[in-house]
């Protein structure tokens, strides 16, 4: 007798079942006393604890890690979870790894495990955390420079002030690979300041480029459809064009990447929190600097040397925007030698609100 | 054993230097994956170029039209094959985290396993938009590596014109900041809109985010369409004993120079005990035998400083909930704009506050869905259209919390001003 025909496997129907309950994820203390902390400390840098209105205790010890992990990795991080931890850790918006413990005698083994496994510990309070960054040449589609080489060698020169908690106040870090800045609003940001226009391939403009959207794309209206050499194409009116790169997502033939003309910007002041003033968007201080793989020395220098002044200047408690508040722009510069040139005054719109209306000057 | 490594003299110095190294872990993932070695062949191509060689395309996963961020290689030879054969795909999937990014190690584990088997091995934690990102994955693999995610509980996260994956802090788990329960209002919300999350159809990208008290450690104000950020309407609180013990350490130069003088509305006070105010709006904390701070609520804004400052002598209400705030992007194409208060205090106690949130969020996608232009976020509409039209398309009541100061210019026909008048009125006297 013939076996039966198996019937054609059917395909897996996804289950759309969205975010996960995060219940079960969650260390035992965290769900003995949702909702009901009073206050915390930090018995060291790189350490929280946690006391709760009934007086049940948790200590967080944080660590940074390299974000883009490979998963022996990630691995190792889950080892140190369960032989020195409790099996249960989170992540922070900056990537750093958080391991938490019922007893404060487990703190110190599982530090000494952390840095023996080259996991820095720290990050926490007054200190520099860990840079967000975005995917850069690893993945992204239209990236100006690299992300986690940037960040690796940001990093290294500022392990220390990560490991430290010597800051006026907390120090958060961004880099961006082009101007959409998906690094996002930090303390001090490197950002991708294009300095050419798009150099067009007008042999492929017709066949990949929905012309409308990409004329829409132009903050700045310089983009116009154009036949060149006979095909259908767009043309860059170079005098208007702000080399922002919004044209090259939806139009890869307009290539706005340059491995000389894409320099790299520094930007500082932003601040999400409300404390204190209210939330604020970092300004352009630098530009200019070379995408200079595999170290960015360049960037470095100038990003040190902004931590360098405003750790010895600000008083305690101001963040890098407050200190400037207090200071003034004047004297951000003075104190940096950073030069204040031309393209820092803002001719965007609404800019004229960034000028100085008053005669409030320092002298 | 894998083939042989390409020559990386760039990314080699990234190896060196205190902190983790991503491409020693990609180096050590190489000497079994083929695919590895012609990521990291194909890195050092752009480290030697300076710049980027990956396209986008089409993959996805059944039914879902988003959350596969598909890389083709450009780096091709003269006959158009690809330099680094095995890279030539090495597409993202966005998997979305349990809110607030807490893991046992068991899943964490079986993510690697998962991913070891069908993908390069490389994840990310996590991307800017809070996924996990399992980077480095065949087409042809996609759907299976998928399916075992899903198979596990976990399921896509977005991307395109679409509701994205959200953020939300640590919170009430283990945070005394938190003002209402951010893992439970991130996964109602999100879970109620996963038809826009997976199927792209919106005019651009939706974002929520939230965070549970004014510090926004979730960044939601700059970076969310939609910001939900924990707040209290009734007093701070105070706990003498840690108020005495913080002062006892800290003394009088840092409790004038680090809280009174930062408080931004100048509401709080330094007095002799006997001299504190008794007023229902007064919160007071004794320091010492004779000095006490008095801090006077209808002055403060819930900045948070004071709470962050002396942490536990000083904390939030406990009438709480969340102030929410829309319009929040980056530069592209009009300028940065910050989030802005379309609802200065939302209760989130009750289930029922929970889902007055989501039919808030519910009433402000299907306007933007409506009247958004092609490309353009919540925010730039609301510049396109002005607030007062956004408030009265999701039927919203205006507010003078939601300006920093009243029209400056008189460009307006106030035609219609005794019949606001009239209504504010009859509102007043209805209450």
């Amino acid at each position: 007798m013939n076996a039966p025909i198996p019937a054609a496997a059917a395909p897996r129907k996804t289950v759309e079942c969205g975010v996960p309950d995060n219940k079960p994820y969650l260390h035992p203390k965290f769900i003995a006393n949702y909702g009901n902390w009073k206050y915390h400390d930090r018995p060291r840098p790189g350490v929280l604890h946690h006391v709760s209105h009934t007086g049940d205790q948790v200590w967080t010890v944080r660590a940074g890690t390299q974000r883009q992990m490979d998963h022996y990795t990630i691995r190792k991080l889950c080892d140190i979870a369960d032989n020195f931890a409790e099996g249960f850790v989170r992540f922070t918006i900056r990537s750093n790894i958080e391991f938490m413990v019922s007893e404060e005698k487990q703190v110190a083994p599982l530090i000494a495990e952390l840095e023996k496994s080259g996991f820095p510990v720290g990050g926490t309070g007054n200190s520099v955390s860990m840079v967000s960054h975005t995917q850069g040449w690893l993945h992204c589609d239209i990236p100006g420079t690299d992300a986690s080489g940037v960040v690796k060698s940001m990093m290294d020169e500022l392990y220390e002030e990560f490991k430290r908690e010597e800051m006026p106040n907390r120090v958060h870090l961004s880099t961006s690979c082009c101007e959409i800045n998906c690094g996002g609003q930090a303390d001090i940001a490197v950002i991708i300041q294009h300095t050419k226009p798009p150099k067009i391939n007008h042999d492929m403009v017709a066949n990949v480029c929905e012309r409308p959207t990409v004329v829409a794309r132009c903050p700045v209206a310089a983009i116009r459809p154009a036949l060149v050499n006979g095909k259908p194409s767009l043309e860059v009116d170079e005098k208007k064009c702000i080399c922002c790169g919004a044209c090259y997502p939806p139009c890869p033939p307009m290539q706005i990447n340059d491995p000389e003309y894409s320099k790299l910007a520094i930007w500082v002041g932003g601040k999400n929190s409300n404390a204190r003033g209210k939330p604020t968007f970092m300004k352009m201080v630098a530009s200019g600097l070379p995408n200079n793989a595999p170290r960015w020395p360049e960037v470095n220098a100038v990003v040190g040397n902004i931590l360098r002044t405003y750790k010895a200047d600000a008083r305690p408690w101001e963040r890098l925007s407050d200190w400037i508040d207090r200071i003034g722009w004047p004297r951000f510069f003075e104190k940096t030698g950073l030069p204040f040139t031309k393209y820092l005054i803002d001719d965007w719109r609404g800019s004229r609100a960034n000028l100085n209306a008053s005669t409030h000057i320092r002298f | 054993m894998a083939k042989p490594m390409h020559p990386t003299p760039n990314l080699d110095q990234l190896e060196s230097g205190p902190w983790p190294s991503f491409v020693t872990g990609l180096k050590r993932m190489a000497k079994d994956k083929d695919y590895v070695v012609d990521i990291l062949g194909h890195l050092e191509h752009s480290y030697q170029t300076r710049k980027g060689y990956w396209k986008g395309g089409t993959v996805g996963v059944r039914g879902y039209g988003g959350g596969v961020i598909p890389r083709f290689t450009e780096i091709k030879d003269a006959d158009g094959k690809a330099v680094f054969p095995d890279a030539a795909e090495f597409h993202t999937l966005r998997i979305m985290p349990p809110a607030g990014m807490h893991y046992d190690t068991k899943t964490l584990r079986q993510f690697c396993d998962i991913w070891e088997k069908h993908g390069s091995g490389l994840i990310a934690l996590h991307g800017q938009s809070g996924d996990i990102m399992f980077q480095g994955v065949t087409s042809e693999n996609t759907q299976p590596a998928f399916d075992a995610f899903n198979e596990m509980g976990f399921d896509m996260g977005g991307a395109g014109p679409s509701v994205r994956t959200s953020m939300s802090c640590v919170g009430a788990a283990r945070c005394e900041q938190s003002c209402y329960d951010e893992a439970k209002a991130h996964r109602q919300v999100l879970n109620t809109f996963l038809d826009d999350l997976h199927r792209p159809a919106l005019p651009y990208k939706f974002k929520f985010k939230f965070s549970g008290c004014p510090n926004d450690c979730m960044n939601s104000i700059q970076r969310s369409d939609m910001a939900i950020i924990g707040t209290w309407r009734d007093n701070i609180r105070t706990d003498e004993a840690l108020a005495k013990k913080w002062f006892a350490k800290h003394g009088m130069n840092e409790l004038v120079n680090d809280v009174v003088a930062r408080c931004p509305t100048k509401a709080i006070q330094i007095k002799e005990i006997k001299d504190v105010r008794k007023t229902a709006d007064i919160s007071s904390v004794a320091l010492n035998d004779s000095q006490a701070l008095e801090i006077d609520n209808k002055d403060c804004v819930r900045c948070m400083h004071c709470i962050n400052v002396m942490t536990g002598a000083l904390a939030t209400g406990t009438d709480k909930g969340a102030t929410i705030l829309v319009g929040g992007k980056r530069t592209l194409k009009i300028g940065d704009l910050m989030g802005t208060v379309v609802v200065p205090f939302m209760r989130l106690k009750t289930e029922e506050d929970y889902e007055g949130l989501v039919e808030l969020g519910q009433k402000i996608i299907d306007f933007f869905a409506e009247n958004a232009l092609e490309h353009e976020r919540t925010g730039e509409m609301i510049e396109r259209i002005g607030l007062v039209n956004f408030l009265e398309g999701i039927e919203l009541e205006i507010d003078a919390n939601m300006v920093s100061t009243p029209r400056m210019n008189p460009y307006v026909n106030t035609i219609g001003w005794d019949d606001e008048v009239a209504k504010i009125n009859a509102k007043k006297a209805a209450a």
